[in-house]
C-alpha cells in the first residue's frame, strides 16, 4: 500500500514544551486515518505540521512523495519560499475546529474564492463546481447566505465544500465536530461518512470514537507528544495493547 | 348588592423636581447668550451674509475639500504600506516604519508645514543628478514646492503616521483563523491580505478613519499659516483688508460645520457597507 503522507522523526516545541517527540507515521492513500488522544497530546499540532501551518523544529514530511516546506540542497534542506509553500498547501484541504469561514463573503463566494484566486479558474466554472459541492453537503439553498446566518453544523459543511473545491489529494480534519452543539454533530459526520466513500485520503483528529470505529480504516492513539499505538480501529478499540491506550479508552467510555 | 370593584391604580412616573430646575437654568443662560450674540451689532450679520457665498470664500472652501480628500487618500495608501512594513518579519522595514510613526506623530503639524514650505533653505534644487556625468534633471525647490504642495506634503505625511496605527490595529483585529484558512487553501500572502484580511479589517478601520477625515477637514485651516489657499486663508485675506474678523470667522465656522456634518453622514453610510456579513443579530447567534 502506497503512503500518501510520510512523517519522519518529526519534532516540534513551543518554547520549553516539547509537543511532538520524534513522530514517525505513514498515512495510507485513499484511507481514513483517525487520530485520537487526550488534549495536549499533539494531535492537532501534527496535523498542522502536514500543511505547514506550523513549522517543525526537525524532521521531514512528504506528501505524495514531495517534501513539504523544503528542497534538498546538497546534504541540507533549504526552506522553500512562501509562494512555493502556498502551492504545496493548495493540494491539501483543511477543515478547522472553529470553521474559519470568511465572514465577509457569502457561502458561494467562500467556496469559489480559492479556485478563482489560486487555481485561476473561470468564475462560471468555479460557480458550477461550487453548486455541485454545496449539493453534496446539502446546502444548495444557502448559497447566497452569509456565514453568520448559518448554524454551526451548516458552517462546517460549507467549510468542507470549500476545502473540496480545490480538488485536494488529501483532506485534514482538525476536530471538526468539537465546537458544535451535540445535536449538530451528526450532520457533519454524515457528510464526512459520504466523503470517505469517494476514496479521498482523510486524516481526522477527533474525539468521536464511534466515527473512528465505523468509518476509520486506521486508528492512531497519541499521548504526551508520542504515538502510543496504531491499529485497525475495531480491533484496537476492543483490545488495546498499551496500558496508556487502555486507560484513555476506559475514561472516555 | 353589587360590591364596588377597587379602581385599578394608575402607574405614574417618578417626579423629577431637579430636572426641571436644571432645564430652566440652562435654558435661561443659553437664551441670554444667543440673544446677546444675535443682537450684537459687532457680529455684523449682514457682513456674514455678504461673504458666505462670495467667490473668494467658495474658492477657499473648494481648496479645503480638495486638500482633505487628496491628503486623506495619500495618507490611507501610505498608512497601509507603513502598517504592513511595521508588521513584516523584515527588521529593516519594521524599524523604518516605527521611526516614521515616531517622527511624524511626534513633531507638531504646524512645524512640519513650515518645514516643507521652507524646504528650499535646505535643498535649493531637487531632482536627479548623477556625479561625473551630464545627467542633471533638477528643478528649483521654490518652483516645485508651492504653498499648496507644501500643504499636501505636511498634512498627508503627518496623517499617514496616524493612519498606519489605525490600519495596524485593524489588521491585528482580524481573527488569526482567517489567515490560517486562507493559507490552507493555498493563497499567497498578497492574496490573503487583499481578499481576506483587509476587507475584514475595514470594518475596524472605517470608524476611526471617519474621525480622521473630520480632524483633517479642520486641520487644513493650519495651512493658512503658509498661505495654503484653503478656506481659512481666504477668510484671513478678507479680514486683513476689512478688519471684519468676527463675521468672517462665523462664515468659516458655518462652512466647516456644514462639511463636517456631511462627512459624518458619509461615515455612517460607509460603516453600514463594510459591516456586511457582520450584523449585530448575526454575531450574537454565532456566539451562542
Amino acid at each position: 500500500m502506497q503512503a500518501m503522507v510520510q512523517i519522519s522523526r518529526l519534532n516540534k516545541s513551543f518554547g520549553a514544551h516539547h509537543v511532538l517527540q520524534d513522530i514517525n507515521l505513514d498515512i495510507e492513500a485513499e484511507k481514513v486515518t483517525c487520530v485520537i488522544g487526550p488534549s495536549g497530546s499533539g494531535k492537532s499540532t501534527m496535523l498542522r505540521c502536514i500543511n505547514r501551518l506550523e513549522t517543525p523544529n526537525s524532521g521531514t514530511i512528504t506528501v505524495d512523495g514531495e517534501l513539504i516546506g523544503y528542497e534538498r540542497e546538497g546534504a541540507n534542506l533549504r526552506e522553500l519560499s512562501t509562494r512555493r509553500i502556498a502551492q504545496q498547501r493548495a493540494r491539501m484541504g483543511m477543515v478547522f475546529q472553529r470553521f474559519n469561514l470568511f465572514p465577509h463573503l457569502t457561502v458561494l463566494q467562500n467556496v469559489i474564492e480559492a479556485p478563482i484566486q489560486v487555481r485561476k479558474m473561470a468564475k462560471a466554472q468555479a460557480e458550477a463546481d461550487a453548486m455541485r459541492l454545496l449539493g453534496q453537503v446539502g446546502l444548495t439553498q444557502k448559497a447566497s447566505a452569509y456565514p453568520s446566518e448559518l448554524s454551526g453544523g451548516q458552517m462546517q459543511r460549507v467549510a468542507i465544500a470549500r476545502a473540496l473545491a480545490m480538488k485536494p489529494q488529501l483532506i485534514l480534519f482538525d476536530e471538526p465536530t468539537s465546537a458544535l452543539d451535540p445535536e449538530l454533530v451528526g450532520e457533519v459526520l454524515e457528510v464526512m461518512r459520504e466523503l470517505a466513500t469517494t476514496g479521498i485520503t482523510m486524516v481526522v483528529v477527533t474525539h468521536e470514537i464511534s466515527f473512528a470505529r465505523d468509518i476509520g480504516d486506521r486508528l492512531v492513539f497519541m499521548a504526551d507528544g508520542q504515538i502510543v499505538e496504531t491499529g485497525e480501529p475495531k480491533e484496537m478499540l476492543a483490545n488495546p495493547i498499551q496500558a496508556r491506550t487502555k486507560e484513555f479508552l476506559s475514561r472516555i467510555k | 348588592m353589587a360590591v364596588q370593584e377597587p379602581a385599578e391604580p394608575m402607574l405614574l412616573p417618578p417626579r423629577h423636581h431637579w430636572r426641571a430646575v436644571a432645564a430652566v437654568a440652562v435654558s435661561v443662560v443659553l437664551a441670554a447668550f444667543v440673544a446677546s450674540l444675535a443682537g450684537n451689532p459687532n457680529m455684523q450679520w449682514d457682513v456674514v451674509g455678504n461673504y458666505l457665498f462670495s467667490g473668494q470664500i467658495l474658492d477657499g472652501l473648494a481648496n479645503t475639500i480638495i486638500l482633505t480628500i487628496l491628503c486623506m487618500a495619500i495618507a490611507i495608501v501610505l498608512g497601509i504600506i507603513i502598517a504592513i512594513m511595521a508588521m513584516s518579519g523584515n527588521p529593516v522595514l519594521y524599524w523604518v516604519a516605527q521611526a516614521y510613526i515616531w517622527f511624524f506623530r511626534g513633531v507638531p503639524l504646524l512645524v512640519q508645514l513650515v518645514f516643507w514650505f521652507n524646504l528650499a533653505l535646505l535643498w535649493p534644487r531637487i531632482g536627479l543628478s548623477l556625479p561625473f556625468t551630464d545627467i542633471d534633471y533638477t528643478i528649483s525647490t521654490n518652483v516645485l514646492i508651492t504653498s499648496f504642495v507644501a500643504s499636501v506634503l505636511g498634512l498627508a505625511l503627518h496623517e499617514a503616521a496616524y493612519m498606519a496605527e489605525i490600519v495596524r490595529a485593524g489588521l491585528l483585529g482580524v481573527d488569526s483563523g482567517q489567515s490560517e484558512a486562507g493559507r490552507s487553501l493555498g493563497m499567497s500572502d498578497g492574496q490573503l491580505l487583499r481578499r481576506i484580511i483587509l476587507p475584514q479589517a475595514m470594518r475596524i478601520i472605517v470608524p476611526p478613519t471617519g474621525n480622521e477625515v473630520i480632524s483633517m477637514l479642520k486641520a487644513t485651516s493650519l495651512v493658512a499659516f503658509i498661505a495654503g489657499g484653503d478656506l481659512m486663508t481666504a477668510v484671513q485675506n478678507v479680514y486683513s483688508h476689512n478688519f471684519r474678523v468676527m463675521p468672517l470667522l462665523i462664515v468659516a465656522s458655518i462652512w466647516y460645520l456644514i462639511v463636517t456634518t456631511l462627512a459624518t453622514f458619509l461615515q455612517f453610510y460607509l460603516e453600514k457597507r463594510v459591516g456586511q456579513g457582520f450584523s449585530s443579530v448575526a454575531s450574537r447567534s454565532k456566539r451562542a
